[in-house]
This record gives structure tokens, C-alpha cells and sequence, in this order.
């Protein structure tokens, strides 16, 4: 038995929206909801087929009982593995084993959250870091700031570069209807607006918006007989090395150069085959890590690489095509929408914002302050 | 100081360190099997594993591995400075540089511990300049 095995053999065949582009008056719980009708609608089926529940929360102790009796489902097997925001990537590896070993038939990965409308500010279950907490880090912007001082620091990384990330993700934003923040941005405005923990300005950092995600999936030699065509998990890889930021080994290096390798390995792939780049954008320094991490360019040369409009639409790399966290949505946590945007890619179903020829895929989801990693890779029918 | 503590009875190492810095002292963990220092404090080796953990005192020599300013409005206190320090020992840990303006500390500088009295935190480990800080 070997991580391989697992290449091909589960399917996305539903995945839902809820709450977007935002949701007053409505509860997490609400829109959680919302997003599951609309992922079961899309796969043909009813709440009553659901047998495996994979959730994670940013307001509830135990999400999966409280999910599945809103819901009125009964799962065989529910998991809440909790690695900050990208536990819905996470949630990838054990649907696909429960499906594999026939503990359940039809898997729910799904999140919700009304941040955006309902709080009005960031809010976090995170607990205080006993050894960090006297020095008042905010959490968890002081962390990511640490972490691009360094950048900056070592591989002449300029703010320019960073604005230019989140400029990109504007541009693929104002392609998709149901991004929040779609108006015009320029460079010079990312390196104008308020400074929040230098060097990261208030337009480094991702929205805090209302929404919710949901996927329904299945085992592949079931996939056929839903409506819409299935999108294959190919390769799945997680990593974690600190949780707080001073226990950070590196700060230019995060897991993903663990995760990223081990998820290609496994879906028999290398970075330069990928069409479609959904990475977890909590920080516009994120976007630069990743690319490097994951392998599209050399470690210090993120900055660099996205110069010119490269990320962008009608750049050379098509990445965070929904607009990402720092302009489509980030409702406390953003991994289901990574999962999501890169379905409707590889389905062809993503309108203006539509990759061409969109085969394979790539979701990075990231948790707690650059901690944890999670990298997926996701293909059509023509990659199995 | 050599005193070793039971890794698993007694006072527990987050307490023991906390005594430590009440009393003034700021005391490192250090492994008698690797070598190695531990920060923050473990009841393992967070490097080999071993329970074999003898408090020693710290050099209190650093060089800030990255920093950031905190913008605060000037009602609420003011900007204020938030560091990782590398401690000569080896471990990383969070802290502050006082003594000079928040955006005057720099990535690469030498530093050196104080214990502070901080209103909220009792004694606190905070760091300055080695060189032309008043340190």
C-alpha cells in the first residue's frame, strides 16, 4: 500500500457557493447551507445520500455535530481535523480514504461563516501563544508581516512586488461576479493605502467577507453517472512545522516546499504542468512563497516572477482566478474556495475568467501563520 | 546554576521558567543528550526528544532576525515594535527591542535581554541595542 494508490480514484462531482459576494442578517450556519444545496444540486443528489461529513468552523466547538443536525443527515463518519484555513484542502485525504475503504459512499466537505456581515471585524478562535501573547503580535497579520520583512530582507523582495500580487488578483476579480472587491487597483494605490504592520499595508491583506463552500465527493468509478463532469484528485500532500511564527524554522521557507513535492509525486506531475494555480492568498506575501515553495520559480524569486502582470489575466500563469482571498472572498477561512474555483476551471464553467484548455489544477491551502500547508492537484477526465 | 528538574513531577517547565524571570534571571533549558538549547520551555527535547532538560542562564545576546512595527493610533499608545530574536544559544524567540524608535530596529542587529516590569505581564523579556541603544 502507498500514497499513490490513492491517484485518480476519488471524484468531485458536486460543488456549491453560498453567501457571496456577502450576506447580512444571514448565520454562519445559514450560508453553510446554502452552499451544500447548491454542491448537491450540482451533483444530482439529496442530503439524505450523504454518508461522510468533513467540515471545520470558525464559530462552533464541534462542527460536525453541529452541521449535521442542521442539516438533518446522519454520517457514518464525520472528521474536523482543524489546521486553520487549510483544513478543507486537508479534508481531501480523508474523504478520499473513508470513500476508498467504503466507510462512506458520498463525502461533504463544507464551511461557512459570516464574518464579513456578522462580526464586522476579524474575529479568531485562535488562543493566545503563551510565549508571544506579552509582546501584542495581532493576530495574525504581525506574524505574516515578520515573515516579508525577512523576504524583503534577504532576496530584495520591494513592496512593488507585493502590491503587484494583489493588483493581479483585483484584475481576476473584476472577471468574476461574485467577488467583493471589484473596482479598479493600481500599484500605486496597494503602496499608498494605510500601513497596518509594516511592511504588509492594509491592501496586503485579504478581505474579511461573508461565505461559504461546499463539495460533494464520490469514488471515481461512480463519477460518470453524475450530471456535470468529474474533476479527479490526483495528488494530495500535507505539512506542518510550527504553529506560532517564532517557531518557525525559516521564515522564507514554508512547508508547502514539503507538501507541494509530495502532492506531485503522487499525482506523477511537476509544476510546469499545471494550467491553473488557485493558491491561498491570506497576505499578499503568501502568493510569492507559494509560487517558490511549490516549484514555479526559484526561492527569493517570487518577486520577480510576478512583474509585469504575470499572475494576471492574460499573464503566463493564471493564478487565484476567482480573485483570491485578497479579492474575491476570505470569510475567516478560504480552502473550500480554492477546491471550488479550480472545479469550475477544469470544467470549463468559469465565464469571463475561463483558463483556455484548463486540464490540471493546482489548490494550496494554507493554516494558522504560514503553518500549515496543504497542496492538491486536481485534473479532467483526459489526466487519469 | 545547574539544577536540574524532574521532567515529569514538580513545578512544570513553564513555571519553573516564569520563577526564574519573577527572581530576575532569564534561564534557558539546555539538552543533556544533544547539546542543544530549548526555547520556549518543553518537558522533551524539542530537538532530540530526551527528557534530560538543565535550566542554565542565558547568555542574553541576540541578533533580531526580523521585525515589524505595529501601527497603533497615538491615543492607544502608539506604534510599538515586535521582534524575532535569535539568541546565540541557537532558539528563536518573540520579543521587543526597546530603547530606540520602533522603525529603527533592524533585521541583523545585536541585541541584549532585560527584564522589565510591565504592567500587565509582570516581568518581561525585552531586548536592546548592544551598541549606541543606552543598552
Amino acid at each position: 500500500m502507498k500514497a499513490t494508490d490513492l491517484r485518480g480514484k476519488t471524484a468531485i462531482v458536486g460543488v456549491g457557493l453560498g453567501g457571496l459576494p456577502s450576506a447580512p442578517n444571514r448565520s454562519s450556519m445559514e450560508i453553510q447551507t446554502e452552499a451544500v444545496h447548491h454542491a448537491l444540486t450540482d451533483a444530482g443528489l439529496n442530503l439524505s445520500d450523504v454518508d461522510g461529513l468533513f467540515t471545520g468552523s470558525s464559530h462552533a466547538f464541534m462542527p460536525a455535530l453541529s452541521t449535521a443536525e442542521y442539516l438533518g443527515i446522519r454520517p457514518k463518519i464525520s472528521d474536523t481535523t482543524m489546521i486553520g484555513g487549510s483544513s478543507f484542502v486537508g479534508h481531501l485525504l480523508p474523504a478520499a480514504m473513508a470513500l476508498q475503504y467504503g466507510l462512506c459512499d458520498v463525502a461533504l466537505i463544507c464551511y461557512g461563516s459570516n464574518q464579513g456581515s456578522g462580526f464586522g471585524k476579524l474575529k479568531s478562535m485562535s488562543e493566545p501563544q503563551t510565549y508571544e501573547a506579552p509582546y501584542d503580535p495581532r493576530h495574525p497579520i504581525t506574524s505574516y508581516a515578520l515573515a516579508t520583512a525577512r523576504h524583503m530582507h534577504q532576496f530584495g523582495t520591494r513592496r512593488e512586488d507585493l502590491a503587484e500580487v494583489a493588483v493581479a488578483a483585483r484584475r481576476w476579480a473584476q472577471l468574476n461576479p461574485l467577488a467583493f472587491a471589484r473596482d479598479d487597483l493600481t500599484i500605486e494605490q496597494v503602496m499608498a493605502s494605510r500601513m497596518v504592520n509594516d511592511p504588509l499595508s492594509k491592501l496586503d491583506c485579504c478581505l474579511v467577507t461573508d461565505g461559504g463552500g461546499a463539495l460533494v465527493l464520490v469514488r471515481s468509478e461512480r463519477a460518470k453517472d453524475f450530471p456535470k463532469p468529474p474533476v479527479y484528485m490526483l495528488g494530495t500532500a500535507m505539512a506542518h512545522w510550527h504553529r506560532q511564527i517564532s517557531s518557525m524554522p525559516d521564515l522564507t521557507v514554508t512547508a508547502a516546499a514539503e507538501s507541494g513535492p509530495r502532492a506531485f509525486a503522487m499525482a506523477g506531475l511537476a509544476p510546469a504542468d499545471v494550467d491553473v494555480v488557485e493558491l491561498y492568498d491570506a497576505f499578499t506575501i503568501n502568493t510569492l512563497l507559494f509560487l517558490e515553495d511549490l516549484g514555479f520559480c526559484a526561492k527569493g524569486e517570487g518577486g520577480a516572477f510576478v512583474r509585469g502582470g504575470r499572475i494576471a489575466p492574460g499573464g503566463s500563469l493564471a493564478v487565484n482566478t476567482n480573485g483570491g482571498g485578497l479579492s474575491c472572498c476570505h470569510p475567516g477561512m478560504y480552502g473550500t474556495f480554492l477546491l471550488i474555483e479550480a472545479v469550475q476551471q477544469l470544467r470549463g464553467e468559469a465565464g469571463a475568467r475561463q483558463v483556455d484548455n484548463a486540464h490540471i489544477a493546482l489548490c494550496h491551502g494554507n493554516g494558522g501563520v504560514l503553518s500549515s500547508q496543504v497542496t492538491a492537484l486536481l485534473g479532467d477526465a483526459s489526466t487519469l | 546554576m545547574n539544577d536540574m528538574t524532574n521532567a515529569f513531577s514538580g513545578p512544570g517547565p513553564d513555571a519553573v521558567f516564569a520563577a526564574y524571570l519573577a527572581d530576575g534571571r532569564f534561564m534557558l533549558q539546555r539538552c543533556d543528550d544533544c547539546k542543544k538549547h530549548v526555547f520556549y520551555p518543553r518537558v522533551l527535547c524539542s530537538h532530540c526528544g530526551s527528557p534530560k532538560l538543565t535550566w542554565q542562564p542565558a547568555s542574553s545576546q541576540g541578533t533580531v532576525y526580523s521585525t515589524t512595527v505595529v501601527r497603533r493610533k497615538t491615543e492607544q499608545g502608539g506604534d510599538y515594535n515586535v521582534a524575532l530574536v535569535d539568541l546565540s544559544e541557537g532558539p528563536r524567540m518573540m520579543s521587543r527591542v526597546e530603547g530606540l524608535a520602533p522603525h529603527e530596529v533592524t533585521i541583523g542587529m545585536d541585541v541584549r535581554a532585560k527584564i522589565i516590569d510591565e504592567p500587565r505581564h509582570g516581568k518581561l523579556l525585552v531586548f536592546m541595542p548592544t551598541q549606541g541603544g543606552g543598552a
